[in-house]
């Protein structure tokens, strides 16, 4: 322990593997073990349910999934490129999350530049207040639209009573609904990227271009925009990624018409208990986002990296 | 270009705090309505919160909840700190970029994805599903939030407190216990409160993790919710606003500033 340390690694070889071997081994158990799950039970060939998977699953109470799992192999992804329904929800899934990253990023492009230039004493508490929503209940936050969009709903008793419909609007149930459910749960992880971008400018740039003759539009669209631009990544990311896997938006305010993966995932295990399909939709939706997340990952890295 | 409220920052300000805050405010106001139609105004009442908690079944599950929240938010602070120091102070190990990989990741995975894949786990294991597959689950879900909560932390304070410490002959455990614990805790503790608030927050790793005994609050007001808008949600769902944003409250008085999202904008600052 007393052996010479590079100055800024206090602790030294024994310590320092002890302190990085429990959370390692907790995250490589409950975290990457689970996905090798995923892939092979969605796989589930005969000779892969053997050991170690059989014996397992006959202890426990569920024969119907040995038998499930021994008969299909392939079979779940068969299913998931011939049945029409798996298609297109991976479809409407990327639409709905691709729509809703951009509306978010346009009421939340506005959002965050207002904070940022706002007095240096109001932005942390304005900047608060944009983050604080995603501390209430996410449940409440999707329950509070069914509750403005319904047919009877607060949105269709205010319009009526002002006289601008005589029709209640049929929003709720539909995918419009989903839309405004997806864009009002992720602003926040949308506005906190892009304030941290644009405050973090050098304000002398936008000065230099005004004392040279550019118009606001001019330093927004040439400065401002281009230099919050990773900022943007971000955001896009940290909305698009959970969005495509959606499940209590799309289900408690989408209709019969809403697909989405993750609602059709869902439906696999809850409803038809088939688990290979549930685990081949897991697998296939992970390889859609494999790209964002990679490029996320890296971003992640690079925030890390840079901050040495 | 200097500093000021122009009309268009009010503007875009207003739309987009009412945009925010006007369902959350609308959700509030009707859980005193004492009509039994939800969105026709009755009057004042307290009438629904009453019966909130002679609901047997719904305080049961907000126990179960809290219980799950407390044990998950304990091993994830524990594991997560270790995380922290890991990455932090390690500075590069063999294999960081692939335990860097494992703690970014579930930050945005969906969490059907996680949820199943946690599940499956747990069968292969022969872990019967309750309240130790719950535990597991959460504290694994936000074990990467407090990670990075802590690591701004320690990115942040003077190393040469720890140096100093060594060099007046403290040992590693000795340095972390009289130094770098203290200045570390308030993140440590905001970590601790967001962890126990995405546990209390979660239905769908809950729904895919939990055994018939163990039913969080959630999962409950979730089968309640698809049955039907009711005063009685409303009154559920103004108490969690109100428990959540006093514990908010104490993570700001605690940590100085507002937990988890200090860091992500630090991180987003020098990308």
């Amino acid at each position: 322990m007393t052996k010479a340390q590079p100055p800024a690694n206090f602790e030294a070889g024994l310590g320092r593997w002890l302190v990085l071997a429990l959370p390692y081994a907790w995250l490589v158990l409950f975290f990457l073990a689970p996905f090798a799950l995923i892939l092979k039970v969605s796989l589930s060939e005969p000779e892969l349910s053997q050991p170690p998977y059989a014996p397992v699953f006959d202890s426990w109470d569920a024969s119907v999934i040995v038998d499930k799992l021994r008969s299909l192999s392939l079979g779940a992804y068969a299913r998931l490129i011939e049945d029409a329904l798996y298609l297109r929800s991976y479809l409407e899934s990327a639409a709905m999350a691709g729509a809703a990253t951009f509306a978010t990023l346009l009421i939340g492009y506005p959002l965050a530049l207002a904070i940022a230039r706002s007095p240096a004493r109001w932005r942390l508490l304005l900047l608060t207040l944009a983050i604080a929503p995603l501390w209430t209940s996410s449940l409440v936050r999707v329950y509070a639209w069914i509750l403005i969009l319904k047919d009877e709903g607060v949105l269709n008793h205010a319009l009526i009573a002002l006289g601008l419909v005589t029709e209640p609007l049929h929003i709720f149930a539909t995918n419009w609904a989903v839309l405004i459910g997806i864009v009002y749960a992720y602003l926040p992880f949308m506005a906190l990227p892009l304030y941290a971008a644009i405050e973090n400018q050098d304000r002398q740039l936008a000065e230099a271009a005004a004392d040279l003759g550019a118009g606001a539009g001019g330093i927004f669209w040439r400065i401002t925009l281009p230099l919050s631009l990773p900022g943007v990544y971000a955001g896009a990311l940290m909305v698009f990624i959970p969005a495509v896997g959606e499940f209590v938006i799309p289900d408690l305010l989408g209709g019969s018409d809403t697909l989405m993966i993750g609602t059709t995932l869902w439906n696999d295990f809850f409803v038809n208990r088939d688990w290979p399909a549930a685990a081949a939709a897991a697998v296939a939706l992970l390889a859609l986002l494999l790209g964002p997340l990679l490029f996320y990952e890296r971003m992640q890295m690079q925030a890390g990296a840079n901050r040495r | 270009m200097r500093i000021r409220v122009t009309p268009a920052r009010l503007i875009a300000l207003s739309l987009g705090f009412a945009f925010l805050y006007g369902p959350i405010a609308l959700v509030i106001l009707y859980s005193f309505n004492a009509s039994r139609l939800v969105t026709v105004w009755g009057g004042w009442s307290l009438h629904w919160y009453g019966a909130l908690f002679s609901n047997r079944q719904l305080m049961a599950s907000a126990a179960t909840s809290l219980e799950v929240a407390l044990a998950s938010a304990a091993i994830a602070t524990v594991l997560g700190v270790l995380a922290a120091l890991g990455l932090d102070r390690f500075g590069r190990f063999r294999t960081r970029g692939v335990f860097a990989a494992m703690l970014f990741a579930p930050l945005v995975l969906p969490e059907v994805i996680a949820g199943l894949a946690l599940l499956l786990l747990f069968v292969a294991l022969g872990l019967e599903r309750g309240f130790v597959t719950l535990v597991i689950a959460h504290a694994t879900l936000s074990l990467p939030f407090v990670a990075i909560i802590v690591r701004a932390r320690l990115a942040a304070f003077d190393r040469s407190l720890e140096e100093a410490a060594r060099d007046l002959g403290a040992g590693p455990a000795t340095v972390f216990r009289a130094v770098t614990l203290p200045l570390i805790g308030p993140a440590v503790a905001a970590g601790f409160l967001l962890a126990m608030t995405l546990s209390l927050d979660d239905l769908i790793i809950a729904s895919f993790n939990s055994g018939p005994g163990s039913t969080t609050l959630p999962m409950r007001i979730y089968s309640e919710v698809r049955l039907g808008v009711t005063p009685q949600i409303n009154a559920m769902a103004t108490l969690l606003i109100a428990f959540v944003g006093a514990s908010l409250l104490l993570a700001t008085l605690v940590g100085g500033r507002l937990p988890g999202w200090s860091a992500p904008s630090d991180e987003g600052r020098r990308s």
